[in-house]
């Protein structure tokens, strides 16, 4: 929003949903971490989004108390980051976009993680709701690199079942006690893991990215208003 | 009851109805593999069904014959490349697609689609609705032998494409949502042809319900079938009219609108207590009318001003992760967008409806009848973009 006026306006109606929606989320990482202990390591919200960090031997407990206890009824959906920079770098991306931005001399590949923090380089991630209340949150929980691992929540949600077999052909993770750990899209003998960072897109290599071909120009921002056709005049 | 009983008994159930009739005819089971080439599975599922008799002993539905990997190539694009990827994941209502991940990068950029921009942001949404649900209405009685209501579907579609064509510039991939606001404004004249279209619209469900709903082989085959319980659904991650069918009253329109000016119009959200096909076809049929009167009430107060917001030419994304979901015609579609402050999003995690309501079949199906295999699949309605990715 352009105008000072619209702009509190729009601050203030917000801000008090997310203050409530912050009280909501404190309360129940509260409760979390009563039940689950220091299992729980971290607990953020950011607008009116909140995450929740649980150590991986809390993680099959989590779904259970979710589920249960919370009324997180609905599972949304489960999957994984890797937050190894990639070490390809901008190799890919053509002359012409190298040009608008150019790309950052390559440092050490350092892992920086997002919201709720992480300490590893593979994070899972998985998104639960309640329809009757609105309200969602978000898990997640560290992997360590030799042992790439974690329990399943399909005993808990059955909908976890495709999103962890996703999981493991796109990361490799080991989901223990899943009924059938096998491909969902990729052929049976596909090897790697295409979503890893390190995994490189072969396509760029077969045949490198045009870049920007065709300019779009934006408005001018001292354009005046169209007229309204036909809005509330009408 | 938990699902894994349910499905148990389902099983045993089924085991017990046809063993008197199997001892004397002596039936062994047989695969029956369905797809990926097959017109009941909307492109190319494949279903590979155990038999005993007539009657399914597992369904296990096969994918990836379209996977795309929208997820890898997402993180070589720029955040205004993408929509051109995302369009492709629900071909039949691509605007749709595009609107949760602009909103996720205004959510991380911190910018606000002017009043304008967000209205007719909601107006192209609704008509990718209806443009999608349309094919579904004509399509669901084909699953049943009916033929002509898939003409009519594709008749009465075609006016709703027109308007969002004359728009977008694009029938099927509009690829016309910004970071910040929209590419255009409305052409001139576009708001009374849309109220035609919509007049069109509105008495083609009454068609679709004079020819199919109180059809009475209709009813025989949709009633009592495929019935999903809110609990197991939702266990499942299934949403839209999906779920509302089994009396979950849920709709992100009205509960989490999220950029999107739903809380401005006067409407209702549909649910049916059963859980059959038919209630999945009840509920969509209603939806359709519905959207119609989201649009009309939606045309008549179309803010003045700018269409887009003040953003830069070339757009870098602040670090953070959003997650934003909105109720697509299909269903729930939400992306999870990791950015580093780049050029390119880090990571894009893309939750599409249909991979979670098609995740229910194996469950479903156990148990069922080889031709309810056609109908429960028609009602659930996928979209095998929506799938694959």
């Amino acid at each position: 929003m352009s105008s000072p006026d619209t702009d509190t306006l729009a601050a203030d109606a917000p801000a008090s949903d997310e203050a409530a929606a912050d009280e909501a989320a404190e309360a129940l990482a509260d409760r979390l971490r009563a039940a689950l202990g220091d299992a729980l390591v971290e607990s953020c919200t950011r607008r009116a989004t909140h995450w929740i960090r649980v150590r991986r031997d809390g993680w099959a407990d989590l779904a259970g108390r979710l589920r249960d206890d919370e009324g997180f009824k609905f599972f949304n959906f489960l999957s994984a980051i890797d937050w190894l920079p990639s070490p390809f770098g901008r190799e890919m991306d053509s002359a012409v976009d190298n040009a608008l931005s150019p790309p950052e001399p390559a440092g050490p590949a350092e892992i920086a993680t997002g919201a709720a923090g992480g300490d590893s380089r593979f994070q899972l991630l998985a998104r639960v709701n309640d329809p009757a209340t609105g309200r969602s949150v978000i898990a997640k929980t560290d992997l360590p690199d030799d042992d790439l691992s974690a329990a399943s929540w399909v005993p808990v949600y059955s909908g976890a079942d495709w999103h962890e077999r996703e999981a493991w052909e796109m990361f490799g993770i080991d989901f223990r006690g899943h009924p059938g750990l096998r491909h969902l899209y990729l052929p049976g003998e596909f090897e790697g893991h295409p979503l890893r960072k390190d995994y490189p897109l072969l396509a760029r290599r077969v045949k490198p990215w045009p870049g920007l071909v065709d300019v779009e120009v934006l408005p001018e921002p001292d354009e005046p208003d169209r007229p309204d056709q036909g809005g509330a005049s009408s | 009851m938990t699902v894994t009983e349910r499905q148990q008994l389902s099983y045993i159930a089924a085991q017990a109805a046809d063993a008197r009739v199997n001892l004397e005819i002596e039936t062994e089971g047989m695969t029956l593999n369905i797809g990926p080439q097959h017109p009941a599975t909307h492109g190319t599922l494949r279903i590979v069904a155990k038999l005993d008799g007539e009657q399914v002993v597992s369904a296990e539905p096969v994918m990836g014959y379209m996977h795309r990997g929208y997820e890898k190539l997402a993180e070589v694009r720029t955040y205004p490349q993408v929509t051109t990827l995302i369009n492709r994941i629900d071909w039949l209502g691509s605007f749709a697609n595009e609107v949760p991940f602009i909103l996720a990068a205004e959510q991380l950029m911190e910018v606000e689609a002017p009043p304008r921009a967000q209205w007719i942001r909601t107006i192209l949404f609704e008509l990718s609705r209806i443009a999608n649900i349309t094919l579904f209405l004509g399509d669901m009685a084909v699953q049943v032998g009916a033929i002509t209501p898939v003409f009519f579907a594709f008749r009465d579609r075609e006016h709703v494409l027109n308007q969002i064509e004359a728009v977008t510039g694009g029938r099927f991939h509009p690829n016309f949502d910004r970071i910040g606001g929209l590419k255009d404004d409305l052409p001139a004249g576009w708001i009374d042809e849309t109220r035609q279209a919509l007049r069109k619209i509105r008495s083609f469900c009454d068609q679709i319900e004079e020819l199919v709903e109180g059809n009475e082989i209709f009813q025989a085959r949709t009633r009592g079938i495929g019935v999903i319980p809110a609990e197991v659904g939702l266990s499942y991650g299934l949403t839209g009219a999906n779920i509302r069918a089994s009396g979950v009253d849920w709709d992100l329109r009205r509960d989490n609108p999220c950029g999107l000016v739903y809380d401005q119009v006067d409407w209702k959200v549909w649910t049916h207590p059963d859980g059959d096909s038919f209630a999945r076809f009840w509920v969509r049929l209603q939806e359709t009318r519905e959207a119609t009167k989201i649009v009309d009430q939606l045309l008549d107060g179309i803010p003045a001003g700018p269409i887009m917001a003040k953003v830069p030419v070339i757009i870098k994304v602040p670090p953070g992760e959003a997650c934003v979901e909105t109720e697509n015609p299909l269903g729930m579609m939400g992306y999870y967008v990791v950015s580093k402050g780049d050029l390119f999003p880090f990571r894009v995690k893309i939750r599409s409806a249909s991979f979670s309501n098609v995740s229910i079949t194996p469950w479903l199906l156990k148990g069922v009848y080889v031709p309810d295999i056609i109908t429960i699949l028609g009602s659930l309605y996928f979209i095998l973009g929506d799938i694959d990715r």
